[in-house]
């Protein structure tokens, strides 16, 4: 089972290598991890997308708020919630006949060029991990050079904010 | 008022209460020894190596249920807190440690004596802080001693660096601490507590498990109250030593691998099991698939994550205990479930702590001696081992902080600096440590601080020339194949004492002993008893590592 979990914390230096080192010491395995700033000065968002089961998740969850610059932990239901993830992915256009092929498929996903020469095209795309996977896979027979991903960042539906101070 | 860093630390030190540290200078950290040279209300005691000053810190914790401080210089000097600040970690003690750290312009440039002393402790304190910015200093320092202090204690270091110690800023002690991101939960879930009454009332077969937290949050007294209006048989864990007379009827000693048969038959039998500031350890539930089979559990604990890590729970409680039982107390009904309590009693009676009584000096003999002759009130604090065991078995323990060792980590070498601690915690108490020979060695080098400030504490030296424990799992699990378990080239401990200027006395024979422990007892000194034991005694009861705790050697 994949959870989602929000983490409000302090933007001291070494928060990320506190939750980190949690994670690795307790044995969670994290899938993604995408961090930023907020809305708010020196407050910044963690998500961190997690395999396990309610109980390791529930653990997950307990130590994380055990951490002094750790503010708020929210498991993001993808029930309720919108998720996002970008993704650059650099594709071989050797042939004429491939590169309208490409440019096609884009257009398809809705993704952009943002990038291009006579030997390769960059190709931005934003959606959900599903759409980005199978994005990737149709690009995958031209040739892949380079594929890079934020991984997932994601925000409950409706007022309902991760923070809870303001609804 | 302008003053420098090291300044502010001294004066934070004195808004907080600090009476004593343990520590030793070096490079970086001297303009902060420079500023405790003329500092009279704050004492410094020097220790031989740094581990010694964690220990002793730690010790001096326990003993007085105040934040121990200790202190030493970049690199090695704090690597060598490590082991200190691990040991305070898994035991949940309060510490305040300050390291010295290069200037702020050449951290990550490897440059002398710098290490990363913040990543290194980072899964072994609470929380650690590097200094920036003096600025900033006062409310570190504040929130440290707080946030050691509070919730579930635990050890905090503040790395130094040595720029940041001369640098000066008008100094002002914040009126209050502010994180929002640490606000431990303090009073009990009251429909919780409710529900926790109501089981305590319909249980037939109820038993406490009191460990460490019962302790820290000065909750004896509290516990002493549940268990006598509902006559619950209570049994504690190694830390939790103290906190329920074993003098008492109710009380059923201790539990887990090297437990009481009472306890751990009592444990297995329970329907109810009252859990409180306990972490399920696998030293305590054995093979965890077979623990407490028929009993609902209520978990009394400040940290949530504790709840529901180790063994599902029915009834969580999360907060302070001594709140929460105050509580409590008020709720459960008077109740006495006499079948239950005759069935406790049988146990006893039928299965004893026992050992083969002969000529020889055995060490639970030994520590039977030490708790008949010592005063009430004694400290006794161990380091990790054979001795260790016999010493949690065979003395009874009646107060809080009497009882002091090294639990969740195991650390041999623990007991002699943490002894000097709870000495200059509590000087009008006796303090016995007991070691074993390997133990002792790990910080025999503290001899030197003992003498230097005339600490009278007794160390009773259960001497077998072996490391014993490991040598007793070898016996049993290892075919007796004792791989460098032998400790030959040991030293002469008496000359040893003696060529530091303090007193030892060697106890050969059973009728030896009594007479060594009066006479070290009645001098105000330093005084170090070597007791030459039998060299092959086990520590029985003895659940194997992996077996249910009913299921004990020793025992028949």
């Amino acid at each position: 089972m994949r959870h989602t979990i929000a983490v409000l914390v302090k933007d001291h230096p070494g928060i990320l290598a506190r939750v980190a080192s949690l994670f690795t010491r307790r044995g969670f395995n994290i899938e993604s991890l995408a961090v930023g700033h907020t809305e708010e000065t020196d407050i910044s968002r963690m998500t961190i997308v997690v395999k396990g089961d309610e109980r390791v998740l529930e653990q997950i969850t307990k130590q994380l708020n055990k951490l002094i610059d750790v503010i708020r932990v929210k498991d993001i239901s993808p029930n309720n919630s919108v998720e996002r993830e970008l993704a650059l992915i650099k594709v071989n256009t050797n042939s004429l006949p491939a590169r309208s092929e490409i440019i096609q498929t884009v257009d398809i996903f809705r993704a952009n060029i943002i990038d291009v020469n006579s030997q390769i095209v960059t190709i931005e795309t934003t959606g959900t991990e599903d759409k980005i996977n199978a994005l990737i896979e149709l690009l995958r027979p031209f040739g892949l050079k380079e594929v890079v991903r934020t991984g997932k960042i994601a925000m409950s539906r409706g007022s309902v904010t991760t923070s809870g101070l303001k609804i | 008022m302008r003053l420098t860093g090291a300044q502010i630390v001294v004066e934070c030190l004195k808004k907080e209460d600090v009476k004593v540290i343990f520590g030793i200078p070096g490079g970086v950290i001297m303009p902060l020894y420079d500023v405790l040279y003329s500092e009279t209300s704050i004492k410094h005691i020097l220790t031989r190596h740094e581990q010694g000053a964690a220990h002793a810190a730690d010790g001096y914790a326990r003993a007085t249920g105040k934040v121990g401080v200790c202190m030493a210089t970049s690199g090695p000097g704090a690597t060598n807190l490590v082991t200190g600040l691990a040991n305070a970690h898994l035991d949940s003690i309060p510490l305040v440690a300050f390291t010295g750290q290069v200037p702020t312009n050449l951290i990550g440039t490897d440059a002398f004596q710098e290490v990363d002393i913040c990543g290194i402790t980072l899964p072994i304190t609470k929380n650690n802080y590097v200094v920036r910015d003096v600025k900033d200093l006062a409310r570190i320092v504040q929130e440290a001693f707080y946030i050691a202090r509070t919730g579930r204690p635990g050890p905090v270091l503040i790395d130094f660096p040595k720029d940041i110690q001369l640098a000066q800023t008008e100094f002002k002690y914040p009126e209050s601490v502010s994180l929002n991101g640490y606000k431990p939960t303090f009073s009990g879930n009251v429909k919780q507590i409710k529900a926790a009454a109501q089981e305590i009332k319909s249980a037939k077969k109820p038993v406490i498990y009191a460990g460490g937290g019962v302790i820290s949050s000065n909750a004896s007294s509290e516990l002493r109250d549940l268990a006598l209006k509902t006559n619950i048989p209570v049994t504690t864990t190694l830390m939790g030593l103290g906190s329920f007379p074993e003098t008492h009827s109710l009380s059923l000693g201790m539990l887990g691998m090297h437990g009481t048969p009472c306890a751990n038959y009592a444990i297995s039998d329970a329907d109810l099991i009252i859990a409180l500031g306990v972490r399920f350890d696998d030293r305590i539930t054995g093979k965890l698939d077979e623990f407490a089979l028929k009993a609902k559990i209520i978990h009394i604990d400040i940290d949530p994550a504790e709840v529901g890590k180790n063994i599902l729970v029915d009834i969580p409680i999360i907060g302070d205990i001594k709140n929460i039982l105050e509580k409590l107390n008020k709720y459960v009904l008077k109740k006495k479930e006499t079948e239950w309590l005759n069935t406790i009693e049988d146990f006893k009676r039928r299965y004893p702590l026992k050992y083969i009584h002969n000529e020889e000096l055995k060490p639970q003999y030994v520590m039977e001696t030490i708790s008949k002759i010592a005063k009430d009130n004694t400290i006794i604090v161990t380091s990790v081992g054979q001795h260790q065991m016999w010493a949690a078995q065979y003395y009874q323990y009646s107060e809080p902080r009497t009882f002091i060792s090294s639990g969740g980590l195991g650390t041999m070498g623990y007991g002699f600096p943490a002894a000097l601690g709870a000495k200059l915690g509590c000087p009008e108490k006796t303090v016995i440590c007991i070691s074993g020979d390997g133990s002792f060695q790990m910080n025999q080098q503290e001899i030197a601080t003992a003498m230097n400030n005339n600490l009278a504490i007794k160390v009773i030296i259960m001497n077998n020339g072996y490391l014993g424990m490991v040598r007793q799992w070898q016996e049993l699990f290892y075919d007796k194949r004792y791989a460098e378990t032998t400790l030959n080239g040991n030293p002469d401990f008496v000359k040893l004492v003696e060529a530091y200027g303090g007193t030892g006395i060697r106890v050969n024979k059973k009728q030896e002993l009594c007479p060594a422990l009066e006479k070290a007892l009645s001098l105000d000194k330093f005084v170090l008893i070597d007791c030459l034991i039998p060299r092959e005694e086990n520590v029985f009861p003895m659940v194997a590592p992996g077996s249910p705790i009913s299921k004990m050697m020793g025992v028949e």
